[in-house]
């Protein structure tokens, strides 16, 4: 009841001052708008770069490294068991790439709760003969099912369709950019030779653009069975396998389970690609800071309206307190005041945050880089509105507070007495 | 003396700035219930200054003071702000209505806070009130909209709103004219005679305190006469 009339009291008092109250709120509105769409976009923008990354990149990446053996023979010698051992010119080790127990380890995978899926891989240098030139080029071996559920493969294939990588026998995916160099189409032919020396006719049953330039101009995609078919290998010869889990921050820790496991080399994503991280929490932290300051410039108008309102309303605040109103029932009457604004000037930014977000959604963007983005990049994620509204709230108590602060403290004597 | 409604013991009071001045000296003096009792005194005697203390809004003396008997506390603002709601009501020299609320909604306020009745109920007290001081037509115009005389009256309401122990006015008639001053002196007698109203109005209109039941005169912050 004490509450309700408070609330009464503040809603006259605002409507007695309705275009100064408009002002505030317009203010808090613009804020929060900026702020929804500023971390819609960025964000938007961020998920897209990284997307452009990590979208292809394991979660883990199992292999076998190319370096020196840990296990040098002087640590055998049972002579030598004590002190440090200084080698020199070691070398690294001849073994092979190809991963043992490929089968089994992806049995193994196939039961572990935390994977989401796999994709076997290998990679075969190779060489691309049109006419009298020659282009060296990288041929990796995938599971074109596999490969496009968990990356995303098929985003990048802008003509003909990876499945039929598994459908059309000796068949093979080009770069745009090697495509380009070799003019070829879908449909067309090309020779490739391996580094041992043998001839492969390969068809070309699609276009990929992964947009990254140096990208596109070497690398080439066909199935699992024609790499290995291309390398003579047996069918269980796989270079790497690419794990996707369902948790990414797990990486680290499960790749360095599977490195024991397995006995084997293991690599996951944050190391791979710690960079990206970093660059997306910059922009994020940046669009935040940019959103809360203007914010706090909203709140600072509220500030001075209210500043401006009691001292208009001494005479008003020292009578409410002569007929009873204690300190606290004026405090809350203008924190009501100040919150009121806030939440609606924040809830119809949000309204107008989602519309520019929206209008900026449509608008085109069409870069050569990106072929699966026709508009400018916007994360409607709800997290952002969440935060706006709470900010505005949060801001708004505080602007109004201190100025509330001071009505609470008028001391209706002087007031009175002063007249 | 269950009929005291309002007591002061040894009251003393300084201002403090800019140097230390005793402006009320050993004020001692009780108001029994019923009674009509104007305080007057030349300007500077410190008349509206005791008023204050004794209203709780001010709350800086020495001494003590009892309302119904009770002491009133000098640190709990909260409770001192009850006590102002529940059992004084005040007319000032100026009428201090909202202008954001009409007429009725003024006089309500303070029966809203202090929250004994109904919304419906304190609309009917303030209408009672209202018809009492014959400005019942009012009741829905702007607080901005009515003369200055109509604004004192309503003042009058809404000190009465709670039924209050006692009415406490400073100078209510210092800024009406002649007809207006006689209308509210009118009020407060009738107040007194009919409804048996407690009343302590500061005055230094000579003819205003001469109708009343008693008067309290003072000089230089001390309580000069003071027939019983």
């Amino acid at each position: 009841m004490n509450k309700k009339l408070l609330i009464d009291i503040a809603r006259s008092l605002l409507l007695a001052r309705w275009k100064q109250t408009l002002v505030a709120a317009i203010g808090v509105t613009f804020s929060i708008t900026m702020f929804i769409t500023l971390l819609s976009f960025m964000s938007g923008l961020n998920d897209l770069l990284d997307g452009l990354i990590l979208n292809r990149t394991p979660h883990i990446k199992l292999f076998n490294d190319i370096k020196p053996n840990l296990n040098q023979p002087i640590k055998i010698a049972a002579d030598y068991k004590s002190g440090h051992h200084f080698i020199e010119s070691i070398k690294s080790d001849a073994n092979r790439q190809a991963i043992y127990n490929s089968a089994a380890i992806m049995e193994a995978l196939k039961k572990d709760k935390r994977v989401l899926g796999f994709s076997p891989k290998l990679t075969a240098q190779v060489f691309f003969n049109d006419g009298n030139i020659d282009i060296t080029g990288s041929m990796s071996g995938i599971n074109p099912v596999e490969e496009a559920k968990l990356f995303h493969f098929d985003e990048y294939v802008t003509s003909g369709t990876s499945a039929d990588l598994t459908k059309v026998s000796n068949s093979i995916i080009l770069g745009k950019g090697l495509a380009g160099k070799l003019l070829v189409h879908i449909g067309d032919v090309v020779q490739v030779t391996t580094s041992k020396g043998e001839r492969f006719q390969l068809k070309v049953v699609g276009i990929f653009q992964s947009g990254i330039k140096d990208f596109d101009d070497v690398q080439s995609y066909a199935s699992v069975n024609t790499v290995q078919k291309i390398l003579s290998q047996p069918s269980n010869y796989i270079t790497a396998i690419q794990i996707k889990l369902f948790d990414i921050k797990l990486a680290p820790a499960v790749a360095k389970e599977y490195e024991q496991v397995y006995q084997i080399d293991a690599e996951d994503v944050q190391t791979a690609n710690s960079q990206f991280e970093t660059g997306s929490s910059i922009r994020t932290l940046i669009s935040y800071s940019v959103g809360i300051t203007l914010l706090i410039v909203a709140g600072f108008g509220i500030y001075n309206i209210l500043n401006m309102m009691i001292f208009e309303k001494m005479d008003s605040i020292a009578i409410l307190k002569a007929t009873g109103f204690s300190g606290k029932d004026v405090k809350n009457i203008f924190i009501y005041i100040a919150v009121s604004i806030g939440i609606f000037g924040g809830l119809v930014g949000l309204l107008f945050g989602f519309g520019l977000s929206a209008t900026i959604d449509q608008i085109p963007f069409n870069t050569a880089s990106l072929p699966t983005i026709k508009t400018y990049p916007i994360n409607y994620n709800p997290k952002f509105y969440m935060i706006g509204i709470v900010f505005s709230f949060i801001t708004t108590y505080f602007a109004g507070w201190f100025p509330a602060r001071k009505a609470s403290k008028i001391d209706p004597v002087v007031i009175i007495r002063g007249k | 003396m269950s009929n005291t409604i309002l007591e002061a013991k040894h009251i003393n009071k300084y201002f403090h700035d800019p140097i230390r001045v005793q402006v009320l000296s050993d004020i001692n003096f009780s108001i029994n219930k019923g009674e009509f009792v104007s305080l007057t005194g030349k300007s500077g005697c410190g008349k509206s200054t005791l008023l204050y203390l004794l209203s709780t809004m001010d709350t800086d003396y020495d001494g003590q003071i009892l309302i119904d008997q009770q002491e009133m506390p000098k640190k709990e603002e909260a409770y001192l702000a009850k006590i102002r709601n529940e059992k004084i009501g005040f007319v000032f020299q100026f009428h201090y209505l909202l202008n954001e609320f009409n007429v009725l909604k003024n006089v309500m306020l303070p029966g809203l806070k202090l929250n004994k009745y109904s919304n419906e109920e304190v609309e009917h007290r303030a209408m009672e009130k209202l018809r009492i001081l014959g400005i019942e037509q009012l009741a829905l115009k702007k607080a901005n909209h009515i003369s200055g005389g109509e604004k004192q009256r309503v003042a009058i309401a809404r000190a009465l709103i709670n039924d209050p122990h006692i009415i406490m006015g400073d100078e209510p008639t210092g800024n009406l004219d002649k007809k207006n001053s006689d209308m509210v002196f009118d009020i407060f007698s009738r107040l007194s005679d009919e409804f048996q109203q407690t009343l302590l109005i500061v005055t230094h209109d000579p003819s205003f305190a001469e109708r009343t039941h008693r008067t309290i005169h003072m000089e230089d912050g001390r309580i000069l006469d003071q027939p019983m």
